[in-house]
């Protein structure tokens, strides 16, 4: 692949809050059209790398591509601000564990959010492209509620509309189904499924592994702050190299294995 | 003998009640109306991650916080003449730190409210690319405001009844205008419960009101 395809290119990057470090030199790279899963026991600092693409925190150290723009943390001041950080996470979408959709808004005022706040987009406009977001995600239906009225997985479906009618060049996940009763869990993962089948670049953070093995063109594994092992999916999943990959992995297998009968 | 209670004597001060009440409520609504643009001035500069900032307001909210009301308004008439060497009518001087009192209070109400807002909706704004102000203006303050609306109003409750300690500075009021009436009639007793019964007739229907508020403020 020639560089034009990567799309995020993370190089040696760190976070640390006071003398805890949560993100110890993490180097990754994420093509055009890719899905790559990020996955680990709690605590091992996918959460804080995922938000550190976006700068919903401010790495330490290390330095970060996403499109056409680079910022080396290591050199002082190049961290942007204001206008010009709020258009770099513009380009990305985020989806949270806990949805976090705007409670004095309906499911079609969430949607247009984005459009309408931050591209100024006319309200006319913004509304037919998140009608067919919500139609795409299962919910044409349900866009004069509020999300106080929804299931947590629906909330979670407006979500991911809210953030894709933004158009992103990049998706990120964090934990998306993990605050969702069990079964909830697949009408977000097949939205995911969908997405990552249209070619949207995705990094998803998440304990699901049969959806790692099934959606996922690269995964990577991470504990204590850096990354243990990565590869294809089917690579790092059933056949893992490295020993905590293995030790993770191993209370997940039976549910792969399941699924591939 | 039974003390013979006589209202008439009261009721033929009528122009005189309607004058004090008049200040009363003009104090009560300028006041509050002052202590509200600086509730919100200071109560935004709060969120600031500058010490600089932050700590001179902290510093304003507790010094008015802290000290009782009465040593502030009589502070504000005596001293503060003296301090800025300026001559400040007494109405004035009454006035501001009335207005101060109640800023100081209500810069705690609005950095409370904007501070309740879950985190989340912080970050899912920021995700989505908005700057600071687009995320204040559409996604914080109008969950927000909704929230501080009803310790705002309490806190205009207490104000209208702050009021009446402007009669030891002899602005005249609805308690320096009774006052003034029972030197005239020396008749307190009629004269005072009058007044009582002004106050609450003007703050039991707000309290009500308050109190509805909030309930749909909690659904």
């Amino acid at each position: 692949m020639t560089s034009n395809d990567v799309m995020v290119r993370v190089e040696g990057l760190r976070k640390s809050y006071g003398t805890v470090e949560a993100v110890r030199g993490v180097s990754l790279d994420v093509h055009r059209g890719q899905v790559v899963v990020v996955i680990g026991p709690s605590g091992c600092g996918k959460s804080t790398f995922l938000r550190c693409v976006n700068l919903l925190e401010t790495p330490s150290a290390g330095t970060l591509q996403v499109g056409d723009r680079t910022i080396d943390f290591n050199a002082a001041h190049t961290m942007p601000r204001g206008r010009d950080l709020a258009r770099f996470r513009a380009r990305i979408g985020m989806v949270f564990q806990q949805f976090d959709l705007f409670p004095h808004m309906t499911v079609l005022g969430n949607v247009m959010s984005g459009p309408v706040i931050v591209k100024k987009m006319r309200e006319p406009e913004a509304e037919a492209i998140s009608r067919n977001l919500l139609a795409k995600v299962g919910l044409a239906d349900f866009t004069a509620r509020f999300p106080r009225e929804l299931s947590g997985g629906q909330q979670q479906r407006v979500a991911i509309a809210r953030a894709m009618a933004m158009e992103p060049e990049l998706m990120l996940f964090d934990e998306v189904t993990s605050a969702l009763d069990p079964e909830l869990v697949g009408e977000v993962l097949d939205v995911m499924k969908e997405l990552a089948l249209e070619g949207t670049t995705m990094i998803v953070v998440t304990h699901e592994m049969a959806f790692a093995h099934d959606v996922a063109d690269h995964v990577v594994v991470m504990d204590a702050g850096q990354v243990v092992e990565q590869g294809p999916a089917a690579d790092v999943l059933l056949q893992p190299k490295n020993a905590r990959t293995v030790s993770f992995l191993a209370r997940f297998h039976s549910t792969i294995g399941e699924r591939k009968s | 003998m039974a003390y013979k209670w006589d209202f008439g004597l009261v009721l033929s001060y009528a122009n005189f009640w309607m004058k004090g009440l008049g200040v009363t409520l003009a104090y009560s609504v300028g006041t509050v109306l002052g202590g509200l643009i600086i509730g919100v001035v200071l109560g935004m500069l709060l969120l600031s991650r500058r010490k600089w900032v932050t700590l001179p307001i902290h510093f304003y909210v507790e010094l008015f916080r802290c000290t009782p009301l009465l040593v502030q308004i009589v502070w504000f008439y005596y001293a503060l003449p003296i301090v800025l060497s300026v001559e400040l009518p007494a109405w004035l001087a009454a006035g501001l730190g009335l207005t101060l009192y109640m800023g100081a209070f209500a810069t705690e109400i609005f950095r409370g409210g904007i501070i309740s807002i879950d985190k989340g909706q912080w970050q899912a704004s920021r995700a989505l690319g908005m700057t600071n102000g687009e995320m204040m203006r559409h996604i914080i303050l109008p969950q927000a405001i909704k929230r501080m609306v009803p310790p705002f109003v309490n806190q205009s409750i207490i104000q209208l009844k702050n009021t009446s300690l402007l009669y030891v500075v002899a602005v005249p009021d609805l308690m320096y205008t009774g006052s003034i009436v029972v030197s005239d009639t020396f008749r307190p007793l009629e004269v005072y419960t009058s007044v009582a019964a002004m106050y609450f007739a003007i703050l039991y229907p707000l309290t009500l009101w308050a109190k509805r508020m909030e309930a749909k403020v909690d659904q």
